[in-house]
């Protein structure tokens, strides 16, 4: 059996803390981007530009059937390349660069799923009212429809997202530290691996319990 | 951007002198379907029993289900994986730690790789199966128990097998999620396809050929993923219920 040593811990955690910063901003940034580009393919899809939403269909079903680990692969091959051709070679670590971009864009084909049957649950006659009143169809969309597909789809949003903070552990496999490739390094270099990565599993549940929580309460509020 | 691309590449024999590098993605692809099949298999057992148990009514039974789906459900599959692989065999009375860790590391790997990816996907499962009950009328549990059957039986004959059939296309998608969970058992250095893209991308110095050919072979598993279960859901659809005629 093992004797666990968790004083390697305290000494950490600002190393940690720092990490999970890394964490929230990948989160935070695929979110947001997430949700702004997803609402564009979700609309574009729905939209009658028979084109446009060809593209944008087969857009979102490529980044949703290749796993993530791929997706993060691919964007830590192609970014570098990118920027090397607009900025010269000198470009520094592109590792949180790669990694934003790629849970960017990987998050925006989910989120734009969830969106779309957000758009598809709003009444026919809201859209019709909007256009009867003599709005134009993009004032409809956004004026009308987008807040009250919005309001339905929050609960979903929030769980996409804790999903999400879940799988930016996943920068691991290009060396990113965020929080939990931290409390791998640390658990590593101290020779305390087991304390470090049940620590980090105890951080992640806590945070991730409590959102659902958190959303849960939340649904049963807006659904009254 | 000048890439002198060669797709000849996957023909020229391997730097560990077996077979070429096309070998070594249809390797990766082997242990991809092998290890996403057997941690289905799990997913579906456990998963249906932990999803029967948060139905049932029993207070404790229920609470060890709900305990069980929130633990695996919050914490990230790639922490999960880790604790499996290095933190368990440690925790392990010592003589059955040390077996493991003698055992031949591919093993080692598929083997932690299995248990967590299964049972991660068991946690999810049971949420389905779990819906699927409750979305049953509940005069269907009540006839069971007026027949003179047990509640084990109401569950066995009647409840079960009705909402299998009712969560079907979710199931189907956990299903695709298994394989594209499987890529994180990279992570651990099995030898899988996003592992063996990476390894290509090191012995051949052709990134982009060797990214392309593995993502072309997971659209490709889910495409014929999708197929399949397209089949069995008309097979299995209940008439009268949403999707079924």
């Amino acid at each position: 059996m093992h004797g666990f040593d968790w004083s390697s811990i305290p000494g950490a955690l600002s190393f940690l803390a720092k990490g999970l910063l890394v964490t929230l901003e990948v989160t935070l940034t695929a979110i947001i981007v997430g949700i702004v580009w997803g609402t564009i393919l979700a609309v574009v899809r729905l939209g009658h530009n028979k084109v446009l939403a060809y593209l944008a269909t087969a857009y979102v079903n490529l980044f949703r059937s290749v796993p993530l680990v791929m997706v993060i692969l691919w964007f830590y091959l192609i970014v570098p390349q990118l920027l090397r051709s607009v900025f010269g070679s000198d470009i520094g670590d592109i590792r949180m660069t790669s990694a934003l971009v790629a849970f960017a864009l990987f998050e925006a084909a989910y989120y734009s799923e969830i969106i779309r049957a957000g758009i598809q649950s709003v009444a026919k006659g809201q859209a019709a009212a909007g256009l009867a009143l003599g709005l134009t169809p993009g004032q409809t969309m956004r004026m009308i429809v987008l807040p009250q597909a919005f309001r339905n789809m929050l609960p979903l949003l929030l769980t996409q997202a804790i999903i999400l903070f879940q799988d930016t552990s996943l920068v691991y496999v290009i060396g990113l530290s965020d929080f939990f490739g931290t409390a791998y390094k640390v658990g590593d270099r101290d020779g305390r691996l087991v304390e470090l990565l049940l620590f980090s599993g105890a951080v992640y549940f806590v945070i991730c319990f409590s959102a659902s929580r958190l959303v849960k309460h939340l649904q049963a509020r807006f659904s009254s | 951007m000048a890439y002198n691309w060669n797709w000849e590449i996957f023909l020229a024999p391997s730097a560990t002198g077996e077979g070429t590098y096309l070998t070594w993605l249809f390797e990766g692809l082997q242990w991809t379907v092998i290890l996403s099949l057997s941690a289905w298999v799990i997913a579906l057992i456990v998963g249906s029993i932990i999803g029967v148990l948060r139905t049932v009514p029993n207070r404790w039974l229920s609470l060890i289900a709900a305990v069980y789906v929130e633990v695996f459900r919050n914490i990230p599959l790639l922490v999960q994986l880790f604790i499996w692989y290095f933190v368990l065999p440690e925790l392990l009375p010592t003589k059955m730690g040390d077996a493991f860790k003698q055992m031949n590391p591919l093993a080692q790997q598929f083997i932690a790789a299995m248990v967590c990816l299964g049972l991660f996907t068991a946690a999810r499962v049971a949420e389905q199966v779990r819906s699927g009950i409750e979305s049953l009328p509940h005069g269907q549990k009540s006839a069971g128990l007026a027949m003179g059957f047990t509640l084990a039986q109401v569950y066995r004959y009647v409840l079960v097998p009705m909402a299998f059939r009712i969560i079907m296309p979710p199931l189907t998608s956990e299903f695709l999620n298994v394989f594209k969970n499987s890529s994180v058992a990279t992570t651990i250095g099995l030898i899988e396809l996003s592992r063996q893209a990476q390894q290509l991308v090191d012995f051949t110095a052709q990134p982009y050929e060797a990214f392309i050919a593995v993502t072309l072979l997971y659209l490709l598993i889910n495409v014929v993923v999708m197929y399949l279960m397209r089949h069995v859901e008309q097979k299995v659809r209940v008439p009268g219920y949403i999707g079924g005629k």
